[in-house]
C-alpha cells in the first residue's frame, strides 16, 4: 500500500512539473506574437538567423486574423506574459503606450545607434509613433502594408475583350487608374462567362465583425477626400467626415458592392477576396500588399496571370494603411533578448533578406536601392501606395471608434439601411460621443 | 433477517469501508453526520462561490463604476446609476433585445410545433421508430461550430445545396438569393437553423411527456367513445403541457443568451439585422471595453432572464397542480 502511496505521489508530482515547466519562460527563449498569414511564415525563416547569432529559441504565436485583436489585446489587458514580442496593428499604438503595455524604444535606439531616419517616414508616422507624428517611439516599423488591387492580367488580355471594352467606354482595357474607372471595368465583366464559367468584377471587402467594411470602404474614402478631423489634432470631425466629398466617396464604395460583388460576399475580408480570385470567380480583387508575394506564386492565377496597382484616385491619390511595428512587451520576462532582437531586425542586411523572404521591409535601405522596383512585380506598386498611406484613429479608444464605423458603414453598404449622408452624420455623432467620454471634447 | 449486506451496492459500500486506512476511520469517528457532509460539501460551495457567485457580485460592483478592462492604470470611479441610464436610452440595445425577442419567439414556436408533431408520430411505436428516435436526435449532438460552419456552406448562394433545393422547387435561380446577406432572409436562416437543430431536444421532452400518460387513460375515452380528435385535445395536450411548458422554458432561456449560432452564420450582419442582444454585450465588453457599462447591460439582462423565467415557472407549477 505504502509503495502505491509513493508511487502515486510521484506519478502526481511528475504531471504537475510537467505542466509546470513549459509556463517558465527561459533566458534564451523569446516569444513572438503576430497574425498567422504569409509573412509570418516568412518571418519565421528570417528568424532562424537571430537563433544561429545568438543562440536565441524563437518561439511564435500566430493568431488568425479575425481573433488577432481580440486574443492579443485580451493577453496584454489581462498582464499576461505569453509575449515578449509582439507585432500588433498599428492602431493599438495609442492604448498600448498609454496604458503601459509597450516599451518606450527612444533611449534603445539613441544607445544602439538606430536611426528612424532610416526607416520610410510615413511607416515611422504610422507603426511607430504616439502621439502620431511625434519622437516618440514604440515600436520599430517591421511590415510595411497597404490594400491594394491585383487583376486578371489574362482576362483583360483577351482580343475580345478588349474590342469590347473599347467599343463601349472608348479606351483601352487596362488596370483602372480611378475610382470612376474602377467601376466601369468592374460592371463590364460582371455577368461576363470566362472559359466557361460566370464571374464578376471585384471582390472587395464587406467584413462586419472585426475592421473588414472599414478597411475596405476607406480605400474609397480617402480618394474621394475624406477626413478624419477638419484641423488634425482639434477632434472637430463634422464637415470632415460627413463632408459632400466623403458622401460620394461611400456612395462608390455602395455602387461598386451592389454592381459587381459575387453573390455571398457580404460578410468577406482578406480570405474571402482571395477565395474569389483564386477560384477564378472575380475579375478584380482588393487585399493587402502583403499577400500578393503569395498570389504571384499561385500555380492557377499567379505568374503571367496576374497583375497589381496601387489604389485608383480620385479627387487625391489615397490608400488605406495595413502593416505593423514591433514592439516590445512590458512585461516580458526576457527583456535584453527581446531588445537584442530588435536591435538584429533593424540591421540593413536583416531588412533586405526580410523583403527577398517576403516581407515588406521599409528600410531606406531596401527600398531606395536600385534593383527593389523590379525586384518584384508589385514593388513599384508597393513604393507608390506607401507613400499615399492614410490611417485610422490611432487613439487609445480606437477600438470603440472602428466599432461604431464598422457598424455604420455595414447597415448602409450592406443592409441598405438610410443614406450615405445619414450613415456619416451618425457616426460624427458616436464618434463626438466617444471623445467626449474621454474627455477629449 | 441476516446483517449481511444484501444488494451489490451495500456490498460494494462495506468493501470500500474495509478497505479504508484505519487512521482516516479513527479521525472521521469524531464527526457528526452533518459535520461530515458539510467537509463533502465545502469544496462544491467554494467552487461555486469562486466561479459563480463572486463575478456575479463582482460585475453588479462594476455596473456602477467607469471601469475599463483595456484600461487597468485608469482610475476607477463611481458614475452611480449612468450606465443603467445609458444602456436603457441606447436605442441600438433596444434594437437588439427586438431582435433576440424576434428570435425567441419564432424559434420557441417552430421547435414546439415541430418538436411535439414528432414526438407524437414516434409515440405510435411503428417499426423501426427507435432507430428514427436516434437519427432525429443528431442535429442537437453536433457541436453549434459544426453546424454554423456548414449551413454556410449550405446557405451559399452560388454551390450551397439549400439554395438549390429551393431553387429546385420554386424555379427561382439559385444565385439570385442570399439567405445570408439578405436583410429580409438572414433571420430566418437562422430560426430556420437553431429549430433544425433544438427541435429534436422539444421532441424528447414531449416524448416523455406522451410516454408518461397512462394507457388506461385511453381506453375510458375510447369506451365513452370520444374521437381521436378529443382524445387528443383532452387527454394528450392536457396531460403533455407541462412537458411542453418545461421545453419552452429551457429553450426560452438558451434561445434568450442565443450567441454562437448567430456569430457563426451572420456574425450580427448584415448591418445590424441580426445582432441579438448577446452579440451586442459581447461587442461592448470585448471589442469597445466598456466593462462598466457592459457589466450594467448584463445585470440587465440577467434580471430580464431571472424575472421572465419566476413568472413562467409560477405558470407552469399552476398548470401541473391542475
Amino acid at each position: 500500500m505504502r509503495k502505491m502511496t509513493k508511487a502515486l505521489m510521484g506519478m502526481s508530482s511528475a504531471l504537475v512539473l510537467s505542466t509546470a515547466i513549459p509556463g517558465l519562460a527561459k533566458a534564451d527563449e523569446l516569444t513572438l506574437c503576430w497574425a498567422a498569414w504569409d509573412p509570418a511564415n516568412a518571418l519565421v525563416e528570417l528568424s532562424k538567423d537571430f537563433t544561429a547569432a545568438t543562440g536565441t529559441t524563437m518561439k511564435f504565436e500566430f493568431v488568425p486574423w479575425p481573433n488577432f485583436a481580440d486574443r492579443i489585446l485580451n493577453e496584454l489587458n489581462s498582464g499576461g506574459k505569453l509575449c515578449d514580442l509582439l507585432i500588433g496593428d498599428s492602431q493599438w499604438l495609442g492604448g498600448s503606450a498609454e496604458n503601459g503595455y509597450y516599451v518606450k524604444l527612444n533611449d534603445f535606439f539613441d544607445k544602439e545607434g538606430i536611426k528612424m531616419g532610416d526607416f520610410a517616414e510615413a511607416a515611422v508616422n504610422a507603426y511607430s509613433t504616439w502621439p502620431k507624428g511625434t519622437p516618440n517611439y514604440w515600436a520599430l516599423p517591421a511590415m510595411g502594408d497597404a490594400n491594394g488591387w491585383f487583376y486578371r492580367k489574362d482576362w483583360f488580355a483577351k482580343p475580345e475583350l478588349q474590342t469590347a471594352f473599347k467599343e463601349k467606354y472608348g479606351r483601352v482595357l487596362g488596370p483602372p487608374q480611378t475610382w470612376d474607372e474602377l467601376k466601369q471595368v468592374a460592371e463590364f465583366f460582371t455577368g461576363r462567362e470566362i472559359d466557361g464559367q460566370k464571374v464578376y468584377g471585384a471582390a472587395i471587402f464587406t467584413e462586419r465583425a472585426s475592421e473588414g467594411v472599414t478597411m475596405g470602404a476607406t480605400s474609397a474614402l480617402y480618394p474621394y477626400g475624406f477626413k478624419y478631423e477638419q484641423t488634425p489634432g482639434k477632434y472637430d470631425m463634422d464637415g470632415a467626415v460627413n463632408s459632400p466629398d466623403s458622401v460620394t466617396g461611400l456612395e462608390a464604395y455602395k455602387a461598386l458592392y451592389k454592381c459587381c460583388q459575387p453573390p455571398g460576399y457580404t460578410d468577406s475580408y482578406m480570405g474571402e477576396g482571395l477565395d474569389a480570385f483564386k477560384s477564378g470567380q472575380v475579375a478584380m480583387a482588393m487585399n493587402w500588399f502583403a499577400f500578393f508575394p503569395g498570389l504571384y506564386k499561385d500555380e492557377k492565377v499567379g505568374g503571367d496571370k496576374i497583375g497589381f496597382f496601387v489604389n485608383p484616385k480620385q479627387k487625391v491619390a489615397a490608400s488605406t494603411l495595413g502593416g505593423q511595428g514591433i514592439s516590445v512587451v512590458a512585461n516580458t520576462d526576457n527583456m535584453d533578448g527581446a531588445l537584442a532582437y530588435i536591435k538584429w531586425f533593424a540591421q540593413p542586411d536583416v531588412q533586405k533578406k526580410w523583403w527577398a523572404l517576403g516581407g515588406y521591409a521599409v528600410h531606406n535601405a531596401v527600398l531606395n536601392d536600385p534593383s527593389f522596383k523590379a525586384s518584384q512585380p508589385f514593388a513599384a506598386d508597393f513604393l507608390v501606395a506607401m507613400n499615399q498611406v492614410q490611417d485610422f484613429w490611432q487613439e487609445p479608444s480606437y477600438a470603440i471608434l472602428l466599432q461604431a464605423m464598422q457598424k455604420r458603414l455595414h447597415d448602409y453598404v450592406v443592409a441598405d439601411q438610410g443614406t450615405a449622408q445619414e450613415a456619416l452624420d451618425a457616426l460624427v455623432n458616436d464618434w463626438k460621443e466617444i471623445f467626449e467620454d474621454e474627455g477629449k471634447l | 433477517m441476516t446483517d449481511a449486506p444484501s444488494t451489490i451496492a451495500e456490498r460494494s459500500a462495506e468493501m470500500l469501508a474495509r478497505a479504508t486506512p484505519t487512521t482516516i476511520a479513527v479521525r472521521v469517528r469524531g464527526f457528526s453526520d452533518r459535520a461530515i457532509a458539510w467537509l463533502f460539501i465545502t469544496p462544491t460551495i467554494a467552487l461555486l462561490l469562486a466561479i459563480n457567485i463572486f463575478p456575479l457580485i463582482w460585475a453588479v460592483y462594476l455596473s456602477f463604476t467607469n471601469f475599463r478592462a483595456n484600461r487597468p492604470n485608469a482610475e476607477v470611479e463611481g458614475v452611480g446609476l449612468r450606465n443603467y441610464q445609458r444602456v436603457l436610452n441606447d436605442p441600438d440595445i433596444w434594437i437588439a433585445m427586438q431582435t433576440t425577442a424576434h428570435f425567441v419567439f419564432w424559434t420557441i414556436l417552430l421547435q414546439t410545433v415541430i418538436g411535439f408533431a414528432i414526438a407524437y408520430l414516434i409515440d405510435r411505436k411503428f417499426r423501426g421508430h427507435a432507430f428514427w428516435t436516434t437519427v432525429i436526435l443528431i442535429p442537437m449532438m453536433l457541436s453549434p461550430a459544426v453546424v454554423g460552419n456548414f449551413w454556410r456552406f449550405l446557405y451559399q448562394p452560388q454551390i450551397g445545396l439549400f439554395n438549390y433545393i429551393v431553387s429546385f422547387f420554386t424555379g427561382i435561380p439559385p444565385s439570385s438569393f442570399e439567405m445570408l446577406g439578405s436583410v429580409a432572409l438572414a433571420p430566418w436562416a437562422i430560426i430556420i437553423v437553431d429549430t433544425w437543430m433544438w427541435a429534436p431536444y422539444v421532441m424528447l421532452i414531449c416524448l416523455a411527456g406522451l410516454r408518461s400518460i397512462p394507457d388506461y387513460i385511453y381506453e375510458a375515452a375510447e369506451v365513452d367513445r370520444a374521437s381521436a380528435w378529443r382524445q387528443f385535445w383532452s387527454i394528450t395536450v392536457p396531460m403533455a403541457l407541462p412537458f411542453i411548458m418545461l421545453a419552452v422554458l429551457f429553450r426560452g432561456i438558451e434561445n434568450f443568451k442565443m450567441f454562437d449560432m448567430v456569430m457563426l452564420l451572420t456574425g450580427g450582419g448584415p448591418g445590424s439585422t441580426t445582432e441579438v442582444a448577446s452579440i451586442t454585450l459581447k461587442r461592448e465588453a470585448f471589442e469597445s471595453w466598456l466593462t462598466g457599462r457592459s457589466s450594467a447591460f448584463a445585470i440587465i439582462l440577467f434580471v430580464a432572464v431571472f424575472g421572465l423565467a419566476n413568472i413562467y415557472v409560477k405558470a407552469l407549477n399552476r398548470v401541473k397542480q391542475r
